[in-house]
């Protein structure tokens, strides 16, 4: 069906995409995986038109083809999801898959014979959507739905589909995979660009792999397992468990007692939640994003205005309720928040100076007339510190943290908030976008402290991190407490019942 | 590339290429660009008066410049002061006439206090209204600006005028407020030229503010909520107060112009002094990419197109000192449309952030 032969392109000085080979037969499912930045949106860009390539040729259906902007692929049968969908939230489904594609002549147009040419469509693939829905009537679920059907309405036959679950709950991704199987039932070629080992094994027929703009390995998903998979992917044997003995619990570090975080309209993001996380083990919140986990963790660094929150919350026996972040920071409570650009890191700052954010103003940091001047020796020495202890690449101080890849971001700011060795460390989604080798070693430093006496309290929304690295496992949904699981025997389905439908 | 050069380059385009466009415009006028650049920049640079009266034009655009520095590096764009460097001006002026029999010794030092104190309270309201309210510091810095000049006008024509006197300034400050020339210590510079102890005083300005924004905590604070206001919030830092600090920071260096103007120049406030030296201080600002020393450039770069203007005003056949008026004007442009540059020279520059976001 698709055919990229020998595709090369260059990004300034950086090969995105280097001789690359992939074949896609028809009425299959191909999975494309790598880590970011390993050049698998690019290809499928330059397979969709957005970019065209340096060199090498695609071929639709055995013939080489120019496809210079995405106007050509379509009319070549192939159509694209992106993982931000691009939809119209005031307007209806109908509406908003005939944009750009207007049926009738330009005056009149004509909504009513799209609108059943798009329940025709609907039902023959049992995507359940109705067209003359307004999209922000619609859940997240439903209108990746509606992406689909706009590819389908206009006849796509190869659909690429990028990151297509990452916004999805553990049973849409279900009802979603199911919709695929049936596609490809249905003689429809998929190509699903992906980093999740377990759903590319669930879903797909074949596997290209590629690693540095390079396709490394090219399987048959019923001849291969996750850790020949994650082996290609990042070119050694990885640890894909988290391997962790049980913990050795201590007292209650930080006690939240029917806590409430109220928004600017007076809803409550966070309702009447009680938990507690002691010395020595990790609490993991699970959840769909969006469920008021954002607000407890900021509520709990010191981020929100007190007047926004009710109830208690308690450390080492002394309320926090009207300390503010800094005072937080002093008494041991460490935050790796879950936003590393907006909240985590001053990304146009050096290394350096984004290693002493939280202590910048007390010693060892400050010397001098009292303790007003920075000492940039110490400063020197703690970044160094951090970039050796945590393996920051590149290890140079004195790069402004947005030359970072988000991984290595990521390692400072965890190097960062470890460096004050914390009594409880808060940490949101600790390996959002960052590679397999580099989630490998933040899981293991997350054990390492909680083994060390500190207590955590994680909040992911991969179920599969938070499961396997918590030991105990409280279930959010709709800002309450929905239930509280033993993460060694629960299953992913029983969680994934507690994070959509809250009891 | 390194950094230096980086941080250069655009400045050095914007100003190139204003000269070029400015010597267009003085082709087109009908008089030779070479003559009268010559003409701009040799009276400008003459000794000793032409470099006495660009270094006289520098101070008080250091001063407003490194005022606008400090806002910009908390996120803030100060646009008050003109009405900062009035306010603190007069009372400068109002400390020298009040308590003008001072032991100098003390009097020299209260007036430099009220300026600088008068600078940062006049500075400090809009980062309080900023801080408390939320209302965006470009409109209040605006409004305070005509409040401000309104406000100083008024005190002068109706309470600290010599009566009968025809021009709208206050009567004299005591003599011991005056302030030396500079004249006073480098044999051959006559003492006429108005070149004054403030200008060492910006000099050690620019020298301060980049020892307190780049090497003491509360620096480290207002750069960072300036460039990350959330993440400065996460690290523990009060963005409010940091607003305040820095509009009031801001302020003082603005109202030290009323140090050179009233202590080392006129000796009395003499109103409508300021010759928008607030408002170029931001051009100043952004020419000099937010940076001490690239502010010590610019101000002398636009002293000596303001002083050898007068110049070209006299000698040239048509073009008027209006052509300054131009050429900073089109610097500004440029200076502005620096991210068109940068996508015209494109690859280079552009690659360095995508290869960073990979």
């Amino acid at each position: 069906m698709l055919e990229l032969r020998q595709i090369t392109k260059r990004f300034g000085d950086v090969l995105a995409n280097d001789r690359v080979d992939i074949v896609v037969k028809p009425a299959t499912i191909h999975a494309i995986v790598g880590e970011n930045g390993a050049g698998k949106s690019t290809a499928m860009r330059i397979a969709y038109g957005f970019y065209t390539a340096d060199s090498g040729e695609i071929l639709v259906d055995g013939h080489v083809r120019d496809i210079k902007s995405p106007h050509d692929a379509i009319a070549l049968g192939i159509g694209m999801v992106h993982q931000h969908f691009m939809l119209v939230e005031t307007m209806t489904v109908a509406e908003n898959i005939v944009l750009g594609a207007e049926p009738g002549n330009t005056l009149a147009l004509d909504i009513k014979s799209a609108a059943s040419q798009i329940r025709k469509l609907s039902e023959e693939f049992k995507l359940a959507v109705n067209p003359n829905e307004p999209i922000e009537h619609l859940s997240v679920g439903q209108q990746q739905r509606v992406e689909l059907l706009k590819a389908l309405y206009r006849h796509a036959r190869l659909l690429i589909l990028d990151e297509p679950t990452a916004v999805l709950t553990p049973l849409e991704v279900e009802e979603f995979f199911a919709i695929l199987r049936r596609m490809r039932e249905q003689g429809k070629t998929v190509i699903i660009i992906t980093h999740k080992l377990s759903e590319v094994l669930a879903i797909s027929d074949e596997v290209t792999v590629m690693r540095d703009g390079k396709v490394v390995g090219r399987v048959q998903t019923k001849d291969t397992n996750a850790a020949e998979l994650a082996r290609l992917m990042v070119g050694r044997e990885v640890l894909l468990r988290v391997e962790k003995s049980d913990p050795d619990v201590g007292r209650p570090k930080l006690e939240v007692n029917k806590l409430s975080v109220i928004d600017r309209n007076g809803s409550k993001r966070v309702n009447d939640v009680t938990f507690n996380v002691r010395s020595g083990e990790i609490v993991g919140i699970a959840g769909v994003e969006g469920n008021g986990q954002t607000e407890l963790i900021e509520a709990l660094a010191g981020l929100v205005d007190p007047a926004y929150i009710k109830g208690e919350m308690i450390f080492e026996g002394k309320s926090l309720n009207h300390m503010g972040a800094r005072v937080r920071r002093e008494l041991g409570i460490a935050h790796i928040p879950e936003d590393r650009h907006r909240r985590g890191l001053l990304l146009d700052f050096m290394l350096t100076e984004n290693s002493i954010l939280g202590v910048h103003y007390r010693p060892p940091i400050t010397a001098l007339a009292g303790g007003v001047f920075l000492d940039n020796n110490a400063i020197q020495r703690r970044a160094d510190e951090i970039i050796q202890r945590f393996d920051v690449r590149p290890p140079n101080a004195a790069l402004p943290a947005r030359a970072l890849s988000g991984g290595n971001q990521q390692k400072l700011i965890i190097g960062r908030e470890y460096h004050v060795n914390p009594k409880l460390l808060l940490v949101s989604q600790p390996t959002r976008g960052v590679d397999i080798g580099a989630i490998e070693f933040i899981h293991r430093q997350l054990v390492a402290l909680r083994d060390a006496g500190c207590a955590i309290l994680l909040v992911s929304a991969e179920l599969e991190e938070v499961t396997s690295l918590s030991d105990r496992l409280l279930i959010i949904h709709d800002g309450r407490i929905a239930g509280e699981v033993d993460p060694k025997v629960a299953t992913l389905e029983e969680i994934g019942l507690l994070m959509t439908r809250g009891h | 590339m390194t950094k230096l050069a980086r941080e250069l380059l655009f400045p050095l385009i914007a100003v190139l290429a204003a000269f070029i466009v400015g010597g267009i415009l003085i082709l087109l006028i009908g008089d030779n660009p070479l003559v009268t650049y010559r003409l701009l920049f040799g009276s400008a640079l003459s000794w000793p008066d032409g470099i006495g009266y660009t270094l006289f034009h520098a101070t008080p655009l250091i001063f407003t410049g490194l005022a606008v520095l400090v806002g910009f590096r908390c996120g803030l764009f100060n646009i008050g002061a003109e009405g900062q460097l009035y306010i603190a001006a007069f009372a400068t002026a109002w400390v020298g006439i009040t308590f003008a029999n001072l032991n100098p010794w003390l009097l020299i030092p209260f007036c430099f206090l009220a300026a600088i104190f008068s600078g940062a309270f006049w500075g400090a309201i809009p980062g309080v209204l900023k801080a408390r309210f939320g209302s965006h510091e470009v409109i209040n810095t605006i409004m305070l600006n005509f409040i401000a000049v309104a406000l100083v006008s008024y005190f002068t024509q109706y309470h600290y005028k010599v009566p009968g006197d025809p021009i709208l300034q206050t009567s004299p400050i005591g003599e011991g407020a005056h302030i030396a020339r500079l004249g006073k210590f480098i044999p051959g510079f006559p003492e006429r030229i108005p070149l004054n102890v403030a200008f060492l005083l910006a000099l050690l300005c620019c020298l301060l503010v980049y020892l307190f924004l780049w090497r003491t905590k509360w620096g480290y604070e207002i750069r960072a909520t300036g460039s990350n206001p959330s993440a400065a919030e996460y690290g523990g830092i009060s963005v409010r107060t940091q607003i305040v600090l820095a509009m009031a920071v801001s302020g003082a260096l603005a109202g030290m112009v009323g140090i050179n103007e009233v202590l080392g120049y006129r000796y009395r406030y003499y109103d409508g002094f300021s010759d928008n030296y607030g408002f170029t201080g931001i051009a100043v600002a952004l020419l000099g990419r937010n940076h001490p020393v690239g502010v010590i450039l610019a101000a002398l770069l636009f002293a000596a197109l303001q002083h050898g203007g007068i110049y070209v005003d006299g000698f040239s056949e048509h073009v008027t000192k209006d052509i300054v008026q131009v050429l900073q004007g089109i610097i500004i442009l440029f200076i502005a449309a620096e991210a068109f540059f940068k996508w015209v020279l494109g690859g280079r520059f552009s690659m360095h952030r995508l290869r960073a976001n990979v």
